[in-house]
């Protein structure tokens, strides 16, 4: 195999794992954007959302499809939930108190995951095409996963609905009204209540599919929530209000892990790909503190 | 230039004996007084008079402790923001809160937002009915841009704007929403001489041409004696007085506010 079809299978798998960070620093941003809340809970958001699908399936035998819309069905109920019993008390407080309770939520929706659906490592099998793609290997000798491939489309496919969600609706206007201003908003008469169950919703369903895909692939275990802590590195890098910027977040992140794992991991014994994304991180926080795409706030004086 | 001839007709809003307090600070104490339908009426008062707690009290953001806010026959303990802009009340803020990161264009179209009524997966599409009414309120819009002649900046984001165009982009929102009654908080702050007298066009062409009722809070009494129909006087959160302004202007407890009181 030549070093240049090495080199390219390299990046295509880096970027699949990009596509995937990318997915969970997603359901960050679309909260933090629209209630400046940073959601520590998301990762565990996702792997609630997978438990529930395998459960629905396993215990209750539902079809692949029915499980999942079942699903975003329990997403939407907790999104209004959580507005109810945790947000609409926290109107006003500062960032600090909010992110805690997010971190209260991670661990009760951890519990709860566990409690209804037993903490043993489960298989999602939701007939996501699997193994390697003959086409690519055929045609480029490319070594790819299907898989991969999939979750490339859906997320694709997803940042289009969500920018088209954004920038053309009602509900997409209201959402970034509130995300400027909590009072010009009210005043405008958008009731910031509904915003807020809209957009948890809206995080619940991204945190679905971020479950299923990462399910589907190393199945559904508790450290799928830790994928949250490698969404913090691509949010730095990517700017933590924008919606492209957590996909080309997440793609360099993916691929400059891969790359620093193969050609300069062997030079400092390896793991780097534990701790690259983070370093990466550090070094844009020195040169770039609002990330490639963030808003640079400009205070007037 | 007048379609409707103006006329001052009943009490549109009236506030009954409100009082609000933050802790141990009386911001509010036992006011009472009504805005009647397509006057403006000014409130003024000494910084910390409670004039912009008065607003905030008017349009929900504030609950008083004790009294009542009648709109349209209606009585209530208090008002919520939602409401508020639900029944026709709209305003704007003493330090400008526009939404900063979209455009003027934008930030006009919230305000029609409560107007919408389209179904949600037509606008995904945006197509069919969503996107008739879509260009409907873009039309309702533009007339509104046009009024207060600020075409030039439609796209630009309001954060880059200067100030007093970003006063106007905030009037302009509140516009969008057809209010009934109007609260400007402060409307000419800041701005220089030409400025606010462009503003104080704009505000009497709004009460002349739509028939709109605003209540505003003004600092500069040249400004509030010339366009206002009724004054309204805080201070201390206390009422002081309430009339004409030539009424207002030879109130004593007024002058004395404004100019002090010798020591004895």
């Amino acid at each position: 195999m030549g070093d240049f079809t090495f080199f390219l299978e390299t990046t295509i798998s880096g970027l699949m794992t990009g596509v995937m960070y990318s997915l969970v620093a997603l359901g960050f941003v679309l909260i933090f954007k629209a209630s400046g809340i940073f959601n520590f809970a998301q990762g565990v958001m996702c792997l609630f959302a997978a438990l529930t699908l395998v459960g629905l399936m396993e215990k209750f035998g539902l079809p692949a499809w029915l499980a999942i819309i079942a699903t975003i069905g329990v997403m939407i109920v907790l999104a209004w939930l959580i507005e109810r019993f945790v947000l609409q008390y926290m109107v006003s407080q500062s960032p600090i108190i909010l992110f805690m309770a997010t971190i209260g939520l991670a661990y009760v929706l951890e519990g709860v995951g566990d409690l209804m659906w037993g903490s043993d490592v489960k298989l999602l099998d939701i007939g996501l095409p699997q193994g390697a793609s003959d086409w690519m290997l055929d045609n480029f000798n490319i070594y790819v996963e299907k898989l991969e491939l999939v979750a490339g489309v859906v997320a694709a496919a997803m940042v289009a609905v969500l920018a088209v969600f954004f920038q053309k609706t009602r509900i997409g206007r209201a959402l970034r009204a509130v995300a400027d201003d909590h009072q010009a908003a009210l005043s405008v008469g958008i009731s910031l209540r509904t915003i807020w169950v809209i957009v948890w919703s809206v995080a619940g369903i991204v945190a679905l599919v971020t479950g299923i895909m990462w399910g589907s692939k190393s199945g559904v275990q508790f450290s799928l929530s830790l994928i949250a802590l490698k969404a913090l590195p691509v949010l730095i890098l990517g700017g933590f209000t924008s919606i492209p910027g957590a996909i080309v977040g997440g793609l360099i992140i993916g691929v400059g892990e891969k790359w620093a794992e193969i050609y300069v991991g062997s030079l400092v014994g390896g793991a780097i790909e534990n701790w690259f994304a983070y370093v990466l991180a550090l070094m844009f926080l020195l040169v770039r503190p609002q990330g490639l795409f963030g808003e640079k706030i400009i205070e007037r004086v | 230039m007048t379609e409707h001839s103006k006329k001052i007709g009943d009490p549109l809003l009236k506030v009954d004996n409100i009082s609000l307090g933050f802790g141990g600070v009386q911001a509010l104490s036992n006011i009472s007084f009504e805005i009647r339908e397509h006057e403006i009426l000014a409130i003024i008062g000494p910084n910390g008079a409670g004039k912009t707690s008065m607003l905030n009290v008017i349009n929900g953001f504030y609950h008083p402790q004790q009294g009542t806010i009648t709109f349209r026959g209606e009585v209530r303990r208090a008002m919520r923001p939602y409401i508020a802009a639900r029944q026709g009340i709209a305003r704007t803020f003493q330090n400008v809160a526009l939404f900063k990161g979209m455009s003027t264009l934008d930030n006009i179209m919230t305000g029609r937002n409560l107007r919408m009524q389209s179904n949600f997966f037509w606008q995904i599409l945006h197509y069919g009915p969503a996107r008739r009414e879509e260009i409907e309120h873009r039309r309702r819009v533009e007339e509104i841009i046009d009024f207060l002649e600020i075409q030039a900046i439609r796209r630009v984001p309001v954060g880059k704007l200067p100030y007093g165009l970003q006063k106007r982009v905030e009037l302009a929102r509140a516009l969008a929403m057809e209010p009934e009654l109007l609260l400007l908080d402060e409307p000419m702050a800041g701005m220089n001489v030409e400025e606010k007298e462009d503003m104080s066009r704009f505000i009497l062409d709004v009460n002349e041409q739509f028939g709109t009722t605003i209540a505003l809070i003004e600092h500069d009494m040249g400004v509030v004696m010339d366009i206002s129909d009724r004054v309204v006087v805080l201070d201390y959160g206390r009422k002081l007085a309430d009339g004409t302004p030539d009424e207002v202007r030879g109130n004593q407890g007024v002058i004395d506010a404004y100019l002090g009181v010798p020591h004895e």
